[in-house]
């Protein structure tokens, strides 16, 4: 007699399935559950984590937790503070990660991330069925057909959050010579060896960083010069925690950083050849390396969803998506998770939203909203606020809602004026605002410029016309006291606080 | 969709950077952004700050100002530069009209941009001049 499978989800019919589960995915499913909406969570992985599993290589994360914040550990507003916690509705669900940090480092290890993303699925009692690999789709009528490791899923929606996780490397001749990224041996391995390291990112500069001790020489190239997130004023750029490589190069010590497209790499006797041709006006040179690793990124593993109508663009082939994350092509796909950066928002200043767990985390429960209401009649309430009241709770929240400040210029807090008078709408993407139509309302964020100065912006729509109020900013990011942003606010809604 | 060399092919093909050859070229796709955007999505809002400069590669879009069609822009057009070059909002909206693909240089970043590529600013300043050049035939 066969073993039984106790694991949930069996292959069959369900309204919805979601793949995956990564931070993405289990948050996505979280909020689903917490809105009755019915749905299987299927994952090729055996456990909680996605790609926290393996990466980053050299287990530190970019993303702090601060275990001691200005506002109390658990409080909506600490999820400002907490880029890494899975958001929950009970206090047992919340600010999960400092309870496992070992107090060396605001940024939680690799460990420590994928722990906690454990302790939320267990403490949450989220059912997932592991083991379980989407392997090809395809249509029946409306209806999709998922096929997995398992059987077929029929569902008439499906979100996946498979994140952006498909090592790339891109053509060149001698790319059989190339490791990429993910095959990095230990590092102890790398001793005394000279690093060729195609890609100029984060990734690059992580190997880097991690290989300074070991390696004895570093090269770096790519087209593009190296920017750094602290002269980008965002997270756009090399963060802070990887800019040791440069000061090195500055020192003279081993590390070479150039602006070269890679033209070929070439086994010459014991050692590999690659040469380059300059992108800014430099010579074009042929280096010898021990070692050459491909940093360049991963692509979004979307299997035949483009075959299937799933529109794609860009170099990590991300599917476009609409203001909701919906495939901007196929309807009925959902994204959630990293891939969620097909869905860029307004881009001012060039800031797209994040893709990153801080700010995704945010946009899973406003998806499994939209969800519930477009596709399940589960409608979420919209609390009436006083007129009085509407400027007050925009400036509030311009200050605390951690959505705002996580996702800045992407995600906002919407208040609409309906014939009973003024609503709490929720936290919405703010070019579904901006671009939707609707009753007359206004909807507030936050937005960076270039010199890294933070300030609320909001958007007023009267008679499907939106126009910008950009407020000024504070010193101390304190805009709920703010007699300028009260005044300003009131006027641009003046007729409508009534 | 398109791998960085499909797109340094493609912008090869393009007015803007036909003087550059293909390592500069190279650069300046690995600093493009690109974007996708279905029918109908506005891609540049009348009155908006913190906007960018954008080329198309795919698709048409439709020039717009108070939702009245002005102009119809196909590949190889650019738009967007008016606004960041005068530090002002874009006097109008840009919108799909189709599907949609486009590379995007942030406005912060594009000073920069042009300063590295002169060749790219002398190509867009003829494009500038042809369309002075048109502004004023209509005018007379």
């Amino acid at each position: 007699m066969g073993e039984v499978d106790a694991r949930p989800f069996p292959p069959g019919d369900y309204p919805l399935v979601v793949v995956g589960s990564g931070p993405g995915g289990i948050q996505v499913s979280y909020s689903l559950r917490r809105l009755g909406v019915e749905h299987a969570l299927i994952s090729a992985d055996d456990a909680p984590g996605g790609m926290f599993r393996r990466f980053p290589f050299f287990q530190r994360l970019l993303s702090w937790t601060k275990p001691y914040a200005p506002v109390p550990r658990g409080s909506r507003a600490y999820e400002r503070y907490d880029w890494n916690s899975l958001i929950g509705e009970e206090p047992s669900h919340r600010a999960i990660q400092p309870e496992f940090m070992d107090g060396t480092s605001e940024f939680p290890s690799r460990p420590e991330m994928e722990a906690q993303l454990a302790e939320f699925v267990r403490r949450a009692a989220l059912p997932i069925r592991y083991g379980c690999l989407w392997e090809a789709t395809r249509r029946d009528g409306d209806r999709f057909v998922l096929e997995t490791s398992d059987g077929e899923y029929r569902c008439g929606l499906v979100v996946f959050a498979v994140g952006v996780a498909e090592p790339f490397t891109p053509e060149m001749p001698g790319r059989e010579l190339v490791a990429h990224y993910v095959d990095t041996r230990d590092p102890e391995t790398y001793a005394g060896r000279r690093l060729f390291i195609v890609g100029k990112q984060n990734s690059g500069f992580e190997l880097a960083s991690g290989l300074l001790h070991w390696a004895s020489r570093i090269v770096l190239a790519s087209p593009r010069p190296a920017k750094l997130s602290v002269e980008t004023n965002s997270l756009a750029g090399i963060r802070a925690r990887y800019v040791q490589p440069i000061e090195d190069r500055f020192m003279g010590g081993g590390v070479y950083i150039l602006n070269a497209s890679i033209e070929g790499v070439e086994r010459a006797g014991d050692v590999l050849r690659v040469r380059t041709r300059a992108t800014d006006g430099g010579m074009d040179l042929a280096i010898e390396a021990d070692e050459v690793i491909a940093a360049t990124g991963f692509v979004a593993p979307l299997r035949d969803l483009p075959a299937l109508g799933v529109a794609t663009f860009g170099p990590s082939r991300l599917p476009a998506q609409t203001p909701y994350w919906e495939s901007a092509s196929l309807a009925g796909i959902y994204f959630a998770g990293t891939i969620n950066m097909g869905s860029p928002g307004l881009k001012k200043n060039g800031v797209a939203g994040t893709g990153a767990v801080h700010g995704t985390r945010f946009n899973a429960r406003i998806l499994a909203r939209e969800i519930a209401e477009r596709h399940f009649g589960v409608v979420a309430p919209r609390p009436a606020l006083a007129p009085r009241d509407v400027v007050g709770y925009l400036l509030e929240e311009a200050t605390d809602a951690p959505e705002l400040w996580n996702q800045k210029g992407y995600l906002a807090r919407a208040v609409l004026f309906g014939a009973d008078g003024p609503y709490d709408e929720g936290i919405v993407p703010l070019q579904a605002f901006v671009d939707g139509s609707g009753p007359d309302g206004v909807a507030i964020g936050l937005e960076g410029d270039s010199e890294g100065v933070i300030r609320p912006a909001a958007y007023v729509r009267r008679k499907g016309a939106v126009s910008e109020v950009m407020l000024d900013p504070d010193p101390l990011n304190e805009f709920r006291g703010s007699s300028d942003g009260r005044a300003r606010l009131t006027a641009a809604l003046e007729g409508l606080l009534r | 969709m398109a791998g960085t060399e499909e797109l340094i092919d493609e912008l090869s093909d393009l007015a803007l950077f036909a003087d550059l050859a293909r390592p500069e070229l190279a650069g300046v796709a690995h600093t493009l952004e690109e974007e996708w955007y279905a029918d109908g999505q506005r891609i540049l809002r009348e009155g908006f700050s913190g906007t960018g400069f954008y080329i198309l590669l795919e698709g048409e879009v439709a020039v717009r100002i108070e939702g009245q069609e002005r102009a119809r822009l196909r590949r190889g057009a650019f738009f967007g530069e008016a606004a960041i070059l005068l530090g002002e909002p874009p006097g109008a909206d840009v919108v799909a009209a189709g599907r949609v693909r486009v590379v995007h240089v942030a406005g912060p970043a594009l000073h920069e941009f042009l300063m590295r590529h002169p060749n790219v600013m002398f190509r867009m300043l003829q494009e500038q001049t042809r369309r002075l050049r048109s502004a004023n035939r209509w005018a007379r």
